[in-house]
């Protein structure tokens, strides 16, 4: 698929302005100061740390680095190295005790040669960082800073309740290709930039092999089916083979329920985000 | 008649209009003491934007206490401002009022809601019928409330009607930041749009967006006087809270329509007979073929 047409472009200064000032009006209105975020090592959350001390200042940000015993070492010195840069001091919070103590409890989790056990333990230790994350937040009183952007969002390429779970997210909207233009504009550390993304969920694990394609492929077509909704005969016409575009979009489809709240069963008047509809903001 | 207008490029709180208010007559302040003679809020200044359900909780009639404590101001410098309006009937309209020594003037409810993409003004909003002029005594004003703005025939009606300045109040939000251009997709529509307007129907055009988030989305600002050549004359530096002030004069109306007459040279009469024929409507028709083409006579 060499001839595919080009994942999206992103002007990274107007980006910049609009991310911060999001993650400072939306911080402050709901009465807070500060932010609290987990650092993985990874590309997403190195951007996010630049964004947040940009719009709160690195004394109101608190990074979170929360290894688990099998992570790989680079990933705490990359996050490490990432705090440096924007001036921010570094939590470690070692996961392995929490881990293993649900790990040792469920002895079907042992078998990594599994793919569905390999799947089961990466969401636990997901799970397991959103909980330490929130209760940072809760004693801190600093909003938890999200860290997903919109290729794993649209793909669901990410745990429900885990590091999708978030007060707000800067990057939600910004497909992996466009976070990687913001992240260079920003001075993200090159070693952070250039590393191949991964969930660091088991040893050698990269995005990119278990997706099966390349992000720049998955965000050309991403942006142009969603973003400008172009029609499969056109994409077929630009480049894209048809199963590729069919694996893409059912992925999309079937991970929808990632994206929305809980279904709530109807029977009143007025239901929850059915047809009682207020915004986020509301009252403020 | 020349008019010093400040355009208030604010940010107001979603449903909390006690609070608006004390804004607006802040802003009021400010304006009055930069002497302006006309101050323009933007769309739902009163009330914010994405107001969903509140839409309903927080109407107002036009008799409201607090719609008439912004009118009082309106002694010291002519005002509009915007707020969902409540009608006897229980409608509810995206409105925009002008007022002027102690009274209002003029009500206008915005005619096109959009309901497409992140917005959903259709569910909530009657739309108003009509597109009216206001005699201030500072000219002829045309409202046009954002989208209105967008169907060239509400500009082309204010037109016709030899306004001087048209006042677009907007929640203009931020979208399009996926090109190098140096401004936001939505932006450069808008200032295409507002520029193309000025010129073409040779007025005024005084563009008021607010700013401030809403649930994620930015609004960008960008508040500006084009002049009836179709050019900013003055633009807010952004997205920031910002006072524009600047007099719109008669003088540039009149250049601009010296230099090219297009207002004298426009044919409505024509336009009735093509819409007579679009539209099936066989009175209409008839009346021309009774009566001529006027402008052919």
């Amino acid at each position: 698929m060499s001839a595919l047409p080009p994942p999206p472009g992103c002007n990274v200064e107007l980006t910049k302005r609009v991310l911060v000032g999001f993650l400072r009006e939306e911080t402050h209105r709901v009465g807070m100061t500060r932010a609290v975020l987990g650092l993985s090592g990874g590309i997403d959350s190195a951007l996010v740390i630049e964004l947040a001390v940009r719009a709160l200042g690195p004394e109101n940000v608190l990074a979170v680095a929360m290894p688990y015993r099998e992570s790989h070492p680079d990933s705490l010195l990359l996050a490490r190295e990432s705090a440096q840069h924007a001036g921010v001091e570094l939590e470690v919070a070692d996961i392995s005790p929490m881990a293993d103590g649900y790990l040792e409890n469920n002895p079907d989790l042992d078998d990594k040669s599994l793919e569905s056990v390999r799947l089961r333990r990466g969401n636990v230790f997901s799970r397991l960082r959103m909980t330490t994350l929130y209760d940072r937040s809760a004693k801190l009183g600093g909003l938890v800073f999200g860290t997903s952007n919109k290729t794993e969002l649209m793909l669901g390429y990410g745990t429900q309740h885990g590091d999708m779970a978030s007060g707000i997210n800067p990057i939600g909207d910004l497909y992996k290709s466009q976070v990687v233009a913001l992240s260079r504009h920003l001075g993200v550390p090159s070693e952070i930039i250039d590393r191949p993304p991964s969930a660091d969920l088991w040893a050698g694990q990269t995005d990119e092999d278990e997706l099966g394609f390349t992000y720049d492929s998955i965000d050309a077509l991403l942006f142009r089916l969603i973003d400008r909704r172009e029609s499969r005969e056109s994409l077929i016409e630009q480049g894209f083979q048809a199963d590729f575009i069919d694996t893409i979009s059912k992925r999309v489809r079937i991970n929808q329920y990632k994206r929305r709240p809980p279904l709530i069963a109807k029977v009143a008047a007025r239901t929850v985000n059915l047809d009682y509809r207020y915004a986020r903001d509301w009252g403020t | 008649m020349d008019c010093r207008v400040a355009l208030c490029q604010m940010r107001p709180k979603l449903g909390v209009i006690d609070s608006n208010l004390e804004t607006h007559h802040q802003w009021l302040d400010q304006a009055i003491a930069a002497g302006a003679q006309l101050a323009v809020f933007p769309e739902l200044s009163l009330t914010g934007y994405f107001l969903r359900d509140l839409t309903q909780d927080i109407a107002m009639k036009l008799d409201d206490p607090r719609i008439a404590a912004l009118v009082a101001r309106s002694h010291e410098c002519s005002v509009v401002f915007g707020f969902v309006e409540e009608s006897r009937d229980h409608r509810f309209y995206n409105s925009v009022a002008f007022a002027e020594d102690g009274k209002i003037l003029h009500v206008h409810r915005k005619v096109h809601l959009p309901d497409y993409g992140i917005f959903e003004e259709g569910r909530y909003f009657a739309s108003g019928d009509s597109f009216e002029q206001v005699e201030s005594k500072y000219g002829r004003f045309g409202l046009l409330i954002c989208e209105d703005a967008w169907h060239v025939t509400s500009g082309w009606l204010h037109f016709l009607n030899g306004v001087d300045a048209m006042l677009m109040p907007v929640a203009s939000p931020a979208r399009g930041i996926d090109t190098e251009e140096p401004e936001l997709s939505s932006q450069k529509s808008w200032r295409n749009l507002t520029d193309a307007q000025a010129l073409l129907f040779q007025t005024w055009v005084l563009r008021c967006n607010r700013v401030g988030f809403e649930d994620g989305t930015m609004f960008w600002g960008g508040s500006a006087f084009i002049s009836p050549f179709g050019k900013a004359v003055v633009e807010a530096h952004g997205e920031e809270e910002e006072l524009l002030v600047h007099t719109i004069d008669s003088e540039s109306l009149k250049r601009a329509r010296i230099q090219t007459p297009l207002l004298r040279d426009e044919r409505p009469h024509m336009v009735r007979s093509h819409l007579a024929r679009h539209l099936n409507d066989p009175d209409a028709e008839r009346g021309i073929q009774e009566h001529g083409d006027p402008e052919q006579s």
